[in-house]
């Protein structure tokens, strides 16, 4: 869909998965590099645990559907050859300190005197303006204060961030966004913009409902209540948090017992209770075509947790996620890497895509479209590229240099 | 005035509960015309959502009363009222087909079929029209019909298995993660639509799953189980390219600072900060592998430094000095923060019925040249006379008609 537009992509591990998602729309994005490898390649984990910049499965996984040069864009000279892409390009991906691309001259506005079309997407932890622009903001660090950490784990213990680190992911989703609204502006106005992704934004985003509303309505501050999260209201009109993950006899499930989702539930829920030789009394005395928040009292609540609690732990995910599937229950099993490759309704999509490695000898099993489109494919188009690998396609190709030129660049560890 | 981007665009909106709702929310919030079509026999169940409300189950206007109803529906929309049921109902419906760029649902699969509205039968009303279909598990497949809601979703999606310590099980990351973080990528592949269809004149039908789009952000961890066969452990806050790095104890209740020391350079600086102690000069703390190896002592260390210190002293102190530190912000925090006050971006409005409220926000990105629209939710049917009468050009006796008919819910 967006083959008619070049995004060139400087940015490192904070900001690749913004032009991967440009790049699986059709986009041609070349990913530009330092000569010699992006630190992102550093970024475990590693093909067969070797740490080798061309085994980053980090770098696999984000840059793939992109093409591959490399490019000193901190000596003058490849500033240069910089500023000639950019004539060339629609969109400039960066997510270097801000104000760092300015420092080189190579800043939104700079570029836009070469080409006023230019539209520059910046990923940062805190944003381009502000007082903590220039704030570190090390995953840990500016997930805390999007406020997505204080909630999060067991009351006994300090709050929790995640061990897989992904918070940059979240603003650069929103970069990629922000992105496209700027490209239909342009084709109104005539102009490029300046996009302005932060993560503290991204996350407030993430967690706004149950980080920022109690505070605003309440001035209620949320606790952490381990794997009890969303809380229902008692009939004094305090807050009673109820499990969001239960425990099944190998493994996790989700299961709300608010709202529309226990309405339709469960008579489902009673029949599979029922044959368990379960009692469903503390569940039959309410009317569940309703919404029975506001209504009980906690030793009410409590009973109809037990209940639900006894039946979840005396079957597996699978015969769980069998009788959500027969009788409309509103539940899910936590899926681990192994079983999510094999969970049928993703296989049945053709989700899973075989990206071919030629230089490792095999093909290796992506996560594949975002979204089904009729009109077009949505998901990757080439794996991610080897150091350098597109040089001399865009090089000579493109940019109309001659091999001896290309030579030049390289002995002088520009390109 | 300047353009907004998508002035000119008319999109119909049946989004409901969580995920679609982000994905017309952004069209509204640049410029384009949205009707949001509801029924107030079968409301989105977020208008049934008091949490946080003295509601006292007697007020006619409930379904105007929920805060997170609105604060999940800060764009400028309109607000229509339509029971499907009604003969007349549909044909208002088909001819706002023939008016929209755009139609949003986010029903379970089948439902927009069993209405007669299925991307084909829109396609037969309007040849270019974009659909944007989200639900749990897409639009094909044994898993099609399934219902599917965020906070059950974030399961399948791998979500809630990635915090927790080695010694306990995972917890959840928030009730309904895969709801943000999936419509993004629907967003993106609908403003592409958009623009190809401004190039080329050709609409199309995007199917999301939530499940598919939120596990684009586990690539990595995929790729390390299809590769390595490894699944992901619980580190609790430790990671493998920082030492410290953690979340540590703060003067005050339940006040905490994130701390992570990543090179030798913030190391240096780190030490100069706490005040170069004896411990700081021991041997196996000298290199970054030594500092990850001995995590555990480092951290006692640091915690015992900061825990009677203010979290946002401990940040200003680390961050003059170059090193990575941030208040572990509560709800209080995150409304008082000074970067989010920068920004903008909680905003304030009026709404009939909840009254002044400072929480609506925009998108979490910002444009240099267009600053988006935000404001309250429309409210049910509030504009079904504008719509009729102006959009669609019905007369007031025809309008009147629709009334007496029962077309609106």
């Amino acid at each position: 869909m967006l083959e008619c537009y070049r995004v060139l992509d400087v940015s490192d591990d904070k900001g690749y998965f913004c032009g991967k998602l440009l790049g699986d729309l059709g986009a041609d994005v070349i990913k530009i590099e330092k000569p010699g490898g992006d630190t992102g390649r550093n970024r475990g984990p590693f093909y067969h645990d070797e740490d080798d910049p061309e085994k980053s499965l980090y770098w696999f996984a984000f840059n793939a559907s992109k093409r591959g040069i490399t490019l000193d864009i901190e000596k003058p000279e490849g500033r240069d050859i910089f500023r000639k892409l950019a004539g060339t390009a629609d969109v400039v991906i960066e997510s270097f300190a801000p104000g760092h691309m300015e420092s080189l001259g190579l800043g939104y506005e700079a570029l836009s005197r070469i080409n006023p079309g230019i539209i520059m997407t910046s990923i940062s932890g805190f944003g381009q303006e502000g007082p903590y622009r220039d704030y570190k903001a090390p995953d840990i660090v500016v997930r805390a204060m999007g406020g997505m950490v204080h909630t999060v784990g067991d009351p006994d213990r300090p709050p929790l961030t995640t061990s897989y680190q992904h918070s940059y992911l979240v603003a650069a989703a929103h970069g990629a966004v922000g992105t496209l609204i700027a490209l239909v502006h342009r084709a109104a106005t005539g102009r490029g913009q300046h996009v302005d992704a932060p993560v503290q934004q991204g996350l407030a985003f993430t967690g706004h409902m149950e980080a920022q509303l109690p505070w605003l309505l309440r001035q209620v501050i949320p606790e952490r209540h381990g794997r009890k999260r969303f809380p229902l209201q008692l009939n004094n009109g305090s807050l009673y948090y109820q499990p969001v993950l239960w425990e099944c006899k190998d493994g996790d499930i989700a299961f709300s017992v608010a709202g529309a989702a226990m309405t339709a539930s469960y008579k489902g829920l009673r029949e599979c209770m029922v044959n368990d030789g379960i009692d469903t009394g503390p569940l039959d005395k309410w009317d569940w075509t309703k919404d029975n928040d506001g209504s009980w009292t906690e030793e009410e609540v409590e009973g109809i947790l037990n209940t639900l609690g006894k039946f979840f732990s005396h079957h597996t995910k699978s015969e769980l996620l069998q009788f959500s599937l027969e009788k409309g229950i509103h539940l899910a099993p936590c899926l681990s890497a192994e079983e999510a490759l094999q969970f049928p309704q993703l296989v049945e999509r053709g989700f899973w895509s075989e990206v071919e490695h030629p230089e490792l000898g095999e093909s290796i099993t992506y996560p594949g479209s975002f979204v089904k489109l009729t009109e077009t494919d949505c998901g990757i188009k080439r794996r991610a590229p080897l150091i350098g690998e597109h040089n001399e396609e865009i090089y000579i190709d493109d940019l109309g240099m001659s091999a001896g030129e290309l030579s030049a660049l390289k002995q002088d560890a520009i390109i | 005035m300047e353009r907004k981007p998508f002035e000119g665009i008319k999109v119909l909106d049946l989004c409901w509960s969580g995920a679609g709702v982000f994905i017309i929310n952004l069209l509204a919030h640049y410029g384009a015309t949205v009707i949001r079509v509801e029924s107030a026999r079968r409301p989105d169940p977020i208008r049934h959502v008091l949490t946080y409300t003295d509601y006292s189950g007697d007020d006619p206007h409930a379904l105007e009363l929920s805060p997170t109803f609105a604060f999940t529906h800060p764009a400028p929309k309109m607000g229509l009222d339509l029971n499907m049921k009604d003969p007349g109902a549909k044909e208002l419906f088909r001819k706002l087909v023939a008016w929209a760029d755009v139609v949003g649902e986010s029903f379970p699969t089948g439902v927009m079929e069993r209405l007669g509205f299925g991307y084909e039968d829109l396609r037969k009303i309007k040849p270019d029209i974009i659909m944007v279909r989200s639900c749990g598990y897409g639009h094909t497949g044994p898993m099609a019909q399934q219902a599917g809601f965020g906070m059950i979703l974030s399961a399948v999606c791998m979500m809630y298995s990635l915090a927790g310590w080695p010694d306990r099980r995972p917890v959840p990351l928030s009730s309904f993660y895969s709801d943000q973080l999936s419509p993004l990528l629907s967003m993106a592949a609908l403003v592409a639509a958009i623009d190809y269809r401004r190039r080329t004149g050709k609409g199309q039908c995007i199917d999301q799953s939530q499940v598919e789009s939120s596990l684009q952000y586990l690539a990595p961890v995929l790729l390390d189980y299809t590769v390595n066969k490894r699944e992901l452990a619980l580190t609790g806050n430790k990671c493998d390219y920082a030492a410290p790095h953690g979340i540590y104890p703060c003067r005050g209740d339940d006040r905490w600072v994130a701390i992570a020391v990543c090179t030798n350079e913030e190391w240096d600086s780190f030490c100069r900060v706490v005040g170069n102690p004896a411990w700081t000069k021991e041997p196996k703390f000298a290199t970054l592998a030594g500092r990850i190896e001995h995590s555990d002592e480092i951290d006692s260390y640091v915690g015992a430094w900061t825990k009677d210190r203010a979290a946002e002293q401990v940040m200003f102190m680390l961050q003059d000095a170059g090193v990575g530190a941030g208040v572990v912000a509560n709800s209080r925090d995150l409304a008082e923060d000074v970067q989010f006050k920068h920004y903008n971006y909680f905003r304030e409005a009026d709404h009939p019925y909840q009254g002044r409220a400072n929480f609506y926000h925009p998108p979490s990105f910002k444009l240099s040249a267009v600053d988006a629209d935000v404001g309250r939710p429309n409210l049910l049917g509030e504009h079904n006379e504008y719509i009729c009468k102006e959009i669609l050009g019905i007369s007031d006796d025809e309008f009147a008609q629709l009334m007496r008919d029962g077309a609106f819910d």
